[in-house]
């Protein structure tokens, strides 16, 4: 029988306390309206800019890349105290997340070398082109296919729900290079700078009429070999091990915590409420600091990352429940009243908690088949 | 340390016959109560290991009692370690002293001061919890055996050991249905087949995984009141989940006295509510985020 390992907490380095109390010193004096689900909606390339130049970006990345040999432990802190205020984080976040960590890990010197110090002063934001219009929770039959063209590539195929592409500058495309290949195998990693041309961009607007996702279509994309992300073929491979990252971090507890945060200020909650979204809070953010330090520390806890995402994604919604139940507002996008507006944010964002970056069903089956119940 | 510690305990606990003697031999019984107060020293977090082991094992001994509760009382107070069992009590609060009729002695939080009285010096009538652990009725005689100082909390300090058990017992319950799931089976195949079955697994898991990190950061915390707190409600929250869906995928058999799931599920019900249930626990913390400001500093303890 196989079991989950314990996880064991996590624990922030020293440094950690003057480090946050830096972030606590920029975000009061920075400007921005606080908004829930700020690292999809709240996109604000000047922040993005002036985080990077506080070294607040690309920060595990070393020095020679243009990073700041920072620990995971160390983002942690800079990223759970973005989201708490509900900062714009939206326009790096992919880049600053997953690419910095896959390019260094995956990417030639050359790749390194253009992107990485870029994305460390936020000046180089990515989309990921997972998603298909036939695959999604099924990413493995994804169809956009890569062909053979001289010392290069052209990708066809049709990618969608990609976050911020209308503001990134490049796009990493999961396509498949070997025909007649099938699900993990032959499947590779593509860096297409944007815009190029064959690439077209279009809106797919939430269901609030917000812009936040795009299909892209690509139409003979011309990708040379220096920008395929680590070895053809291996691109399964290199995904999963994204989204493990992508998985349990701070982002999958905290986007609505705005809306608690400023129902607490109202006083609209009754105590036991509040102390019931407290010590869920509490609990998840130890088992997301435990992922985080596993994950520091070498080891890959997938099943761990999982269940702490389908427990964090719902815990999300819980605080928007509570605020309902207690606070006597109606949501409403263009109230005057802050809290009605965190409170519509909250709502019309809910459903995207519990699918992004794997649904909760798939992250159960995970955490499953991490016991041995197949 | 805290592993090999687990290792022995877990010998001792599936071995059966006499396990308190068996304990105590090993020096089990006072792990976390310093050397030179007379236990077998170690930290809090040793003491936990022991401590989740013997919920993991359902085991019925006054474990929690004896060394995280009046070990620690009795050696802080200056106080000299009795051998054998014991238990504690809060001076106004002596409805459901546990363990009450086989302890040695009881430490008895009054106020800033701690008095033992010995066996003999109080009367225990017999009351039980679910899981039929003794939760006894004591009256205390006009005198203690000897009194010192205490700075404790007893509710707080109950709460992180029933909330160690807990995530013990909740990884029992676990084990328990993985393996159940795999064996049994329906339709043809093995319950754990059917994604249904798989799901409710992976909800129990994540309850349990999250409940035992926070327990587990508590222990390095144990003077912190929002740690205290927290893991205590995520404890017996994740309890009352946990059970229902252990029950759940045991079927009928699981409801039997014959199988072991019942000597888990018990502990999980009657331990969620001794020291404060999830809704006692959520209302102190919420008193106390409802006076801090801003939240968030609050919340994180940074």
């Amino acid at each position: 029988m196989a079991a989950l390992p314990e996880l064991e907490p996590g624990t922030l380095p020293p440094e950690a306390a003057a480090l946050r109390a830096e972030v606590r010193a920029f975000l009061a004096a920075a400007d921005f309206e606080p908004r829930a689900d700020c690292w999809l909606t709240g996109a604000d390339p000047a922040f993005s800019r002036a985080l990077g130049a506080r070294g607040w970006l690309g920060m595990t990345l070393p020095a020679r890349y243009g990073g700041h040999g920072r620990s995971p432990l160390e983002r942690f802190v800079v990223v759970e105290e973005l989201l708490a205020a509900g900062a714009p984080v939206g326009a790096h976040w992919i880049a600053d997340r997953q690419i910095g960590p896959s390019l260094l890990h995956h990417g030639s010197e050359e790749q390194k070398r253009r992107f990485l110090p870029a994305i460390a002063r936020g000046e180089c934001f990515f989309a990921i082109g997972m998603s298909e219009p036939d695959a999604g929770s099924d990413l493995a039959s994804v169809r956009t296919r890569a062909e053979r063209d001289g010392d290069g590539w052209r990708l066809t195929g049709t990618k969608v729900w990609t976050s911020g592409a209308h503001l990134a500058h490049a796009i990493c495309v999961l396509a498949r290079s070997e025909p007649g290949s099938e699900r993990h195998a032959g499947l590779t990693q593509f860096l297409v700078p944007l815009p190029a041309d064959g690439v077209t961009v279009r809106p797919i607007l939430s269901l609030s009429g917000d812009h936040h996702f795009n299909e892209v279509v690509l139409d003979g994309a011309r990708v040379p070999d220096a920008l395929v992300l680590g070895a053809p073929g291996n691109g399964w491979a290199q995904v999963t091990a994204e989204l493990a990252y992508e998985r349990s971090g701070p982002e999958r507890v905290l986007s609505t915590f705005p809306l608690l945060r400023l129902a607490h200020e109202r006083g609209a909650l009754p105590a036991a409420a509040l102390g019931r979204l407290a010590a869920r809070l509490w609990a998840l953010r130890q088992a997301s600091l435990g992922v985080a330090a596993a994950l520091d520390a070498g080891r890959t806890p997938a099943a761990e990352a999982a269940l702490v995402k389908d427990l964090g994604t719902r815990f999300e919604s819980e605080i928007t429940a509570a605020v309902r139940e207690h606070a006597g507002i109606e949501p409403d996008p263009g109230s005057p009243d802050p809290l009605a507006r965190a409170l519509a944010q909250a709502v019309v964002q809910a459903p995207g908690f519990t699918l992004r970056g794997g649904t909760s069903e798939i992250l159960r089956g995970i955490v499953a088949r991490g016991l041995g119940v197949r | 340390m805290d592993d090999l510690l687990a290792a022995t305990a877990d010998r001792i606990f599936a071995g059966g016959g006499d396990v308190w003697a068996a304990l105590t031999a090993a020096g089990l019984t006072t792990v976390g109560v310093p050397e030179d107060a007379g236990g077998s020293g170690g930290t809090l977090e040793d003491a936990a290991a022991v401590l989740r082991t013997a919920g993991y094992r359902a085991a019925a001994v006054p474990l929690a009692e004896t060394g995280w509760l009046a070990g620690r009382l009795l050696a802080e107070a200056g106080l000299p370690l009795p051998d054998g069992p014991l238990t504690a009590a809060a001076a106004d609060d002596l409805a459901r002293v546990p363990w009450a009729r086989d302890a040695r002695g009881i430490a008895v939080v009054n106020g800033d001061r701690l008095d033992y009285y010995e066996r003999g010096r109080f009367d225990a009538a017999p009351g039980a919890n679910l899981a039929g652990e003794p939760r006894d009725r004591v009256v205390l005689g006009p005198e203690p055996t000897a009194s010192g100082p205490c700075t404790a909390d007893l509710r707080t300090r109950g709460a992180l050991a029933r909330a160690v058990q807990l995530t013990g017992a909740l990884r029992r319950a676990l084990d328990l249905t993985v393996r159940y799931a795999g064996e049994r089976e329906q339709f043809g195949r093995p319950l754990g087949r059917f994604q249904a079955v798989q799901q409710a697994v992976a909800e129990l898991a994540g309850e349990a995984v999250v409940a035992d990190v926070a327990v587990r950061a508590a222990v390095r915390a144990p003077d912190d009141p929002v740690a205290v707190a927290a893991a205590k409600a995520n404890a017996s929250r994740a309890a009352g989940t946990a059970a229902a869906i252990a029950h759940q995928v045991h079927g009928a058999l699981g409801v039997t006295a014959e199988h072991p799931l019942h000597t888990v599920t018990l502990r999980l019900w009657s331990w969620r509510e001794e020291y404060g249930s999830e809704h006692a626990w959520a209302a102190e913390l919420g008193g106390r985020a409802t006076a801090a400001s801003p939240l968030w500093p609050f919340l994180i303890g940074a």
